[in-house]
């Protein structure tokens, strides 16, 4: 079943009712003049692209993530090949001048937070992605005096070892959310991954340790094989709006149940999307798969359509249907849980 | 305003005063002094100001010859201008130095005084070059210490600017350039207070300038140039007492006080000896020590060599002096005497006869010693004295060697010492690739910064630069250190890798009680019984106290890989006792946060690891009262080895070679070849195991190679009759051989590790794809069995037949043998693979005419070459003239060769009658285009030679010794980038435009690897490098396109690893090609910062989007009317920022000028797509015949 809706253009004007729609909603504190954000990808790592997203009526961006792997493996990979073979031939007792400073990944990723505040008065959420409670949550506070408005950790882990139970995972994500939200005083959302036993669960223990928004759902890119060069290769697709529907599900579920903001992401590519993001529970709905593949403009495509069809269903305000749908609202609350799945079934019959 | 107390090494001292009072610096990379250039260029490239407040320019130029031209423009335009140089650089600014002193032009050279190759290069330290340079009007004024460097190189510029006379300011290469000191550093302020404005500002008024012209540089006729040339005499009159002044200013500011020749020793003394440098130091220490003893000596060390002021020396030597040696650290062959020598004779005897000496006539003797950095001792210092109170007087002496040929050397005592015991004296041996010197050079500075004691450090290295060893030399104690000599009783003695202990002796060098530390993967349990016998006798006898770690252990678990610098030196802090453990402690983590620091904080935090780890896992053993290992040093070489290799280059290899007498060595530096061979070195952790169910038999493995170390045979399946248990062998898969075995086998003890075959592997198991049919495996276990598969494999299985192989193709090709095997270049080196495959395609025909660098380090640096010889004792025959004539020496071989084949075939016609027409007349009209048709013709000159060899008349004996002249020869001209773009451009465009049949192969890297890294016009652009630490801002030149215009040179771009083929072809066509042949050879290197394993992916990847496009272009086509350009690769697909982030040497520019980066990557990938353009263009060119063929189909 498809939301219908209405077709692009002037015929339903904001004036027809009188008055503006109210787009604007609050997520991790932050007043953002509509619910439509872009997500963390390297489309925002360029400042003329930011103020184009800006201009397109984007309400706020997420920063590409910093990655601790960089930040490790940048480290390593620059002091490993700078003393390679030094010092141990008469001739040649070094390879390269060796500056007296670097600026290393992380500075030219706070220098990018810093140009990105004065390029834009959107708020900026910075991200970081990483997985050990090493010296790179330093960087959490160093984001901070950069000027981002937010953090947005994104805890990307996939645990192979066979010993590893559940739960030492899960206290791992906790811990890493108190750690990095002790150190800084702007809000932290954490972007994570369904795989739990218990996302709820999950979800409300993120919560406690003082996440003030959860982001649903990291997306993992899976590897691919390459068939004539027997390598595994990454393999990078974008989502597809049938995706929404997991993170969807889990916004609904907890929306209303836990303090944290919730941010919808994955397969958002359309007005209906993001009404559907926000009516489950969502505050925001983030993007950036339709932006590659539409270009910047589509957001204000978006928000124009979404704005069309609140004014054609009389919707006043963003607020108002914010977790409509969620299942504490929604008419069939068990439509989220295990009955979903068997109507789905039992449907193609 | 007190001064800082630093520690720092001889170039940078000099380096930075140089920098401080001088606008323009024109440099020029060579060994030892190109640190000088490169600290001078990265400060001004980090906006570092001269005492004025500007920051100087630092240019590098083509050569030492365009550098000194340079610096005579800039001065005389009015800069303060310098430059940094040594051996060859000096010699090649001879032309420009005898102008600018002619011109009374003040400015100041620093030179790191270095051996002038004569029967061999040698990088190391003498003064042959100053003394080349003598002649030509400049002052020259010596530094024998690192605090001397620093004083001296502020006084020469105070005093050049007073006195107009030029300033070489000179110190010992490595024994000064590269010893640590702790020293008092100058400031800003005393700089100011040395150099007087007024007369920076009368050189700036001298200068050209179109506002006041005038005309400098006439030429004059014998009526007036003597007169002119004379006309300067004042300035050198004077000049001695300006550079007096100079110094006593000095000492009113400073506080220290130095003479133009300055006595130490007995005021009574009857013997003296007089040298300068660093030899000087040694001697103090010796005469103080000596004197104390009442022993009637001294010492006048000499500081202003030119101008020689004889009253100066005369006023230095004491007046009851009887006896005078005069050390020389150079050799003037054929000189009544060296130099030194013979302006002390001169001055004495003029003052004697002129009655102004204050004293009798002393007898006086002159010697030589420390030629290229030859330890100097105060045991041959007194030797000297011993020899000057003998009733006769050895004159022309040598010390330091022992002289069996001409009876000429000085004995001494080797025992004798006159180290305090309060100087703790420690010696390191390391891994090159561990960071033993770094962690020492730490030391060092911690020491000398956290305590009151002085401290020195002196660092040797390896000839080789795969698995090398260094050996760190570290003195501390409450007073200066004077000791120029190398540690011989350590008081502290670590071995930072186990297998050493096999191969050196070093126990010997600890003192009794001393301390010996190992780094060991046996534990405190373990470790004893897994010593060599000798070395267990060693500790028991000197009593030592001996501790072990498992470092490598350590540094694994803290992710430090196999760097176990900083845990050893934890070690050192922790058992040594130099400072409380704690404080020790707490100075390593602060070294370590000042050293790694701007690498970040996880470089920072892991070295911390490992220094908390460290502690832990060391341990005392307790040594037992009898040695009872089983374990002997295996011989250095193997006994089969020939005679001269045991006995001379096998105490090279053992570091022995000290001990050789002057008998030992050839007379005129001729070596033979084949001797890597027998150099077994045993250095890499994994090798290659081939699985020949998998292998599909490209033979790519053997291509890539660096050190042909994995090698291809067929052979008939009899042959394996004797094979060892574990030889593999399968059936050859190729139509050519069919029915034969076929074998792919490692070298074990010459490979290097690097696993550029495997990576190269394309064969992988269908089951299990990591698996490939080369894995890498540890090379312990298999170190025996893959030996004795290794000598059968060489022994018992025939090399393929030349005849029989497509040598046109990369499997073909590696069915021959290489003759350049186990080199000491890098693992993983991108050019060996080339000069690898030119071996094998004509080595047994090639002359080699190799210029300075890398190869000619790997390919001709004592003790062994790589070079080999075929079961028929042909191979490549091969040498190295200089740096910048390479191309005009290989043209030398060409135009022999062509002159006596020439001769020769005029002889044979002569002698047609008596040889027999038939053999003459075929031997004259050979087709010698394949292998088939050379070794048709070997057995000719083979069966001419037998009919020579009983005649008696001139030309059957000319025509007998040049008969080998009727087979044809391959002329290789070889080397490096800076080489074929930069210095030696010149001469290999003239030797190119020469039309004779040479083949050039330029290996290159894109910078100057053999000196380290610095910037050639090769260097593409953002690239860093030295001398473009701001990354280059131009593009690479185009040496292909600049050769291709004149129309008859072929010309060939090839990278291995992005068209092996190609790459073969090119080089086979180019040998055929009858006239000049360029390839030039994309090879990557150590200084592009990446993984050398995978040097063949980078290949590709350049190739790919456009930086290395690959061509060949062939004159011969032209004469067929056809496009003589094929482009063999595609259009870009990658960017050059694709390509260019994967390696440091681009990467590193987003790290330190990152907008600049940007902007070099998208001008690059813009001028990339360009000069795709133009090729492809070029390419698609018509010619002539294609239209006529196109017209006939």
């Amino acid at each position: 079943m498809h939301v219908a809706i209405v077709p692009f253009g002037p015929a339903h004007s904001l004036s027809a009712w009188g008055k503006k729609m109210d787009l604007s909603t609050k997520y991790l504190g932050l007043n953002l003049k509509n619910p439509l954000v872009a997500s963390a990808s390297p489309l925002c790592s360029d400042l003329e692209t930011l103020t184009h997203m800006e201009e397109t009526g984007l309400s706020a961006v997420v920063l590409e993530s910093l990655f601790e792997e960089q930040i490790r493996k940048e480290e390593q990979t620059l002091d490993h090949f700078l003393t390679q073979g030094t010092e141990s031939f008469a001739e040649a007792l070094s390879y390269f001048p060796e500056p007296s400073s670097f600026d290393r990944g992380p500075e030219e990723y706070l220098e990018y937070i810093r140009k990105a505040k004065e390029a834009v008065s959107i708020p900026v959420i910075a991200s970081l992605n990483g997985v050990s409670s090493g010296g790179w949550m330093d960087y959490a506070k160093r984001i901070q005096e950069a000027g981002a408005d937010a953090l947005e950790l994104n805890i990307y882990y996939i645990p192979t070892d066979l010993n590893m139970p559940g739960e030492k995972v899960e206290q791992m994500y906790i811990d890493n959310v108190k750690t990095v939200c002790s150190a800084v005083s702007i809000p932290v959302a954490v972007k994570l991954s369904p795989f739990f036993s218990n996302m709820a669960n999950m979800a409300a223990r993120l919560d406690k340790a003082g996440a003030r928004g959860l982001v649903l759902f990291n997306r993992f890119y899976q590897p691919d094989i390459d068939l004539e060069k027997l390598e595994v290769v990454p393999n990078l697709v974008l989502s597809t709006p049938e995706e929404m529907r997991l993170p969807l599900r889990w916004i609904a579920i907890l929306y209303g149940r836990i303090e944290a903001d919730l941010a919808g992401t994955s397969g958002i590519h359309r007005a209906e999307d993001v009404l559907k993001m926000l009516m489950a529970g969502a505050k925001v709905a983030m993007m950036t798969s339709a932006l590659l593949v539409h270009g910047i403009g589509r957001a204000a495509d978006i928000l124009k359509a979404m704005t069309a069809w609140m004014e054609e269903h009389e919707y006043e305000s963003v607020e108002q249907m914010t977790g409509s749908m969620s299942q504490k609202s929604c008419p069939e609350p068990s439509a989220f849980e295990r009955a979903n799945y068997m109507k789905v079934l039992q449907s193609y019959k | 305003m007190a001064r800082p107390k630093i520690t720092l090494d001889g170039n940078e001292a000099a380096a930075f005063v140089a920098h401080k009072v001088n606008e323009v610096c024109a440099i020029y990379p060579i060994t030892p002094s190109s640190p000088m250039g490169e600290w001078a260029d990265q400060w001004s490239s980090e906006g570092k100001a001269n005492i004025w407040g500007t920051i100087p320019q630092v240019v590098e130029l083509q050569s030492e010859g365009g550098a000194s031209g340079a610096v005579h423009g800039a001065l005389q335009s009015g800069a303060l201008t310098t430059t940094f140089t040594a051996s060859q650089g000096l010699l090649l600014m001879i032309p420009n130095m005898y102008k600018i002193a002619g011109e009374l032009t003040s400015t100041v050279f620093h030179v790191s005084a270095r051996t002038v190759a004569t029967h061999a290069l040698s990088i190391f330290g003498d003064h042959s070059d100053v003394m080349a340079a003598r002649s030509t009007g400049w002052g020259f004024l010596a530094s024998s210490s690192i605090q001397e460097i620093m004083d001296m190189a502020l006084i020469s510029q105070a005093a050049t600017l007073e006195g107009r006379v030029p300033i070489v300011h000179f110190f010992d290469g490595f024994r000064s350039s590269h010893e640590v000191q702790k020293i008092e550093q100058l400031t800003v302020e005393d700089m100011k207070a040395m150099i007087d404005n007024g007369l920076v500002r009368a050189h700036r008024a001298r200068a050209l300038s179109p506002d006041r012209p005038v005309l400098r540089g006439t030429a004059q006729n014998p009526d007036v140039f003597f007169q002119a040339r004379e006309a300067a005499n004042p300035f050198y009159e004077a000049f001695p007492a300006i550079v007096q002044k100079a110094m006593d200013k000095f000492a009113s500011v400073v506080g220290r006080q130095y003479h133009l020749f300055d006595y130490a020793g007995a005021p009574d003394a009857e013997r003296v000896i007089v040298l300068m440098g660093s030899g000087a130091e040694t001697a103090l220490e010796a005469v103080d020590y000596l004197s104390k003893q009442g022993e009637k000596i001294g010492a006048v060390i000499v500081r202003l060599f030119r101008p020689f002021s004889s009253e100066a020396l005369i006023g230095a030597l004491p007046k009851t002096v009887k006896s005078v040696a005069v050390l020389d650290r150079t050799k003037e062959p054929g000189a009544a005497g060296e130099p030194l020598y013979q302006d002390v004779l001169s001055a004495c005897a003029e003052a004697a006869s002129f009655g102004r000496l204050p004293f009798p006539m002393p007898k006086i003797v002159g010697g030589r010693y420390g030629l290229s950095s030859k330890e100097f001792t105060p045991a041959m210092v007194k030797g000297v004295f011993d020899e000057l109170a003998k009733p006769k007087l050895k004159n022309h002496f040598s010390v330091g060697i022992k002289d069996d040929v001409t009876g000429n050397s000085v004995d001494y005592d080797p025992s004798f010492t006159t180290e305090g015991d309060d100087v703790i004296r420690c010696l390191f041996y390391g891994l090159g690739s561990d960071g033993t010197v770094g962690a020492n050079k730490n030391s060092i500075k911690i020491i000398g910064g956290e305590t009151d004691n002085y401290a020195q450090g002196y660092f040797v290295y390896d000839s080789k630069k795969s698995g090398s060893i260094t050996v760190s030399h570290l003195r501390f104690g409450p007073r200066p250190i004077r000791s120029t000599y190398l540690v011989t009783s350590a008081n502290f003695l670590a071995c930072h890798a186990f297998v050493f202990l096999e191969k050196y002796d070093m126990l010997k060098y600890l003192v009794p009680g001393g301390t010996f530390l190992i780094n060991s993967p046996y534990g405190p349990e373990d470790v004893w019984g897994k010593l060599p016998k000798k070395v267990q006798q060693q500790i028991i006898d000197k009593k030592a106290k001996f501790y072990v770690i498992d470092g490598y252990k350590v540094a694994r678990e803290t992710g430090m890989g196999s760097r176990v610098n900083t845990i050893m030196q934890t070690c050192f802090f922790a058992i040594s006792g130099v400072l409380p453990k704690d404080e020790a402690i707490a100075a390593i983590k602060k070294a370590i946060k000042k050293t790694y620091g701007a690498k970040g904080d996880e470089i920072v935090n892991k070295n911390f690891a490992a220094v908390d780890g460290t502690l832990a896992n060391l341990h005392e053993v307790q040594v037992p009262e009898t040695a009872t290992s089983a374990l002997a040093m295996p011989p250095v070489v193997s006994d089969e080895a020939p005679e001269f290799v045991k006995e001379t280059l096998g105490k090279i290899i053992a570091n022995e070679g000290d001990d050789l007498p002057v008998s030992a060595m050839p007379v005129d530096g001729t070596f033979p070849t084949a001797t890597a061979q027998w150099e077994k070195r045993n250095i890499a952790l994994e090798i290659p195991v081939w699985d020949e169910k998998i292998c599909i038999q490209c033979g790519k493995c053997a291509l890539v190679c660096p050190h042909a170390a994995i090698r291809i045979k067929v052979y008939d399946e009899s042959r394996l009759k004797n094979a060892p248990a574990t030889f593999k062998s399968v059936d050859y898969k190729g139509l050519e051989f069919k029915g034969m075995k076929y074998t792919v086998q490692v070298a074990p003890e010459d490979c290097t590790g690097c696993a550029a075959c495997a990576y190269i592997c394309p064969a992988k198991d269908k089951s299990n794809v990591k698996h490939k049919s080369l894995d890498m495996a540890d090379q312990m276990p298999l170190r025996e069995p893959e030996r004795e598969n290794f000598n059968f494999f060489l022994s018992s299985l025939p090399e393929v037949d030349r005849t029989a192989v497509k040598i046109g193709t990369v499997k073909g090709s590696q069915f021959l043998q290489p003759l350049f095997e186990f080199s000491g270049a890098c693992a993983g080196c991108g050019e060996t693979p080339y000069v690898k495959l030119v071996s094998q395609l004509f080595g047994d025909r090639a002359i080699i005419a190799n210029a300075t660098g890398c190869s000619s380090i790997y390919g001709g640096n004592l003790p062994t070459t790589p070079w080999a010889v075929n079961p028929d004792g042909r191979g490549p025959t091969w040498s190295n003239s200089l740096f910048e004539d390479n191309a005009e020496f290989g043209y030398g071989f060409r135009l022999t060769i062509d002159k006596h084949t020439e001769y020769a075939r005029e002889l044979l016609t002569r002698l047609a009658p008596q040889v027999g027409e038939d053999l003459a007349s075929d031997l004259l009209g050979a087709d010698q285009s394949d292998e088939a048709g050379i070794a048709a013709q070997r057995k000719r000159v083979d069966a001419l030679k037998a009919k020579l060899k009983d005649r008696n008349d001139e030309e059957s004996k000319d025509l007998l010794s040049l008969a080998d002249m009727l087979v044809n020869k391959s002329v290789w001209i070889m080397g490096g980038d800076g080489w074929a773009y930069d210095i030696g451009y010149g001469g290999l465009d003239h030797v190119l435009a020469s039309g004779r049949n040479v083949n050039v192969l330029v290996l290159d890297t894109e910078v100057y690897s053999n000196t380290g890294g610095q910037c050639s016009k090769a260097t593409p652009i953002g690239a860093v490098a030295k001398f473009a630490a701001s990354g280059k801002p131009l593009p690479k030149k185009d040496l292909g396109m600049i050769a291709m215009t004149y129309g008859n040179i072929y010309v060939a771009r090839v990278a291995m690893g992005a068209s092996d083929n190609q790459t073969v072809k090119a080089i086979i066509e180019a040998e055929a090609y009858d006239g000049p042949s360029l390839i030039i050879a994309y090879s990557h290197c150590i200084a592009h910062g990446f993984n050398l394993t995978e040097g063949m992916a980078h290949q590709k990847e350049a190739v790919e989007c456009g930086a290395w496009p690959l061509f060949r272009y062939n004159p011969d086509l032209a004469k067929e009317g056809k496009n003589p350009l094929k482009l063999d690769s595609r259009p870009p697909k990658i960017t050059y920022a694709d390509y260019a982030m994967t390696e440091t040497r681009f990467k590193m520019l987003t790290k330190s000028h990152p907008d600049r980066a940007r902007q070099l990557m998208e001008i690059g990938d813009a001028e990339l797509k360009t000069r795709w353009h133009l090729y492809e263009q070029l390419a698609a060119m018509t010619c002539g015949n294609e239209e006529k063929e196109e017209a006939k189909s």
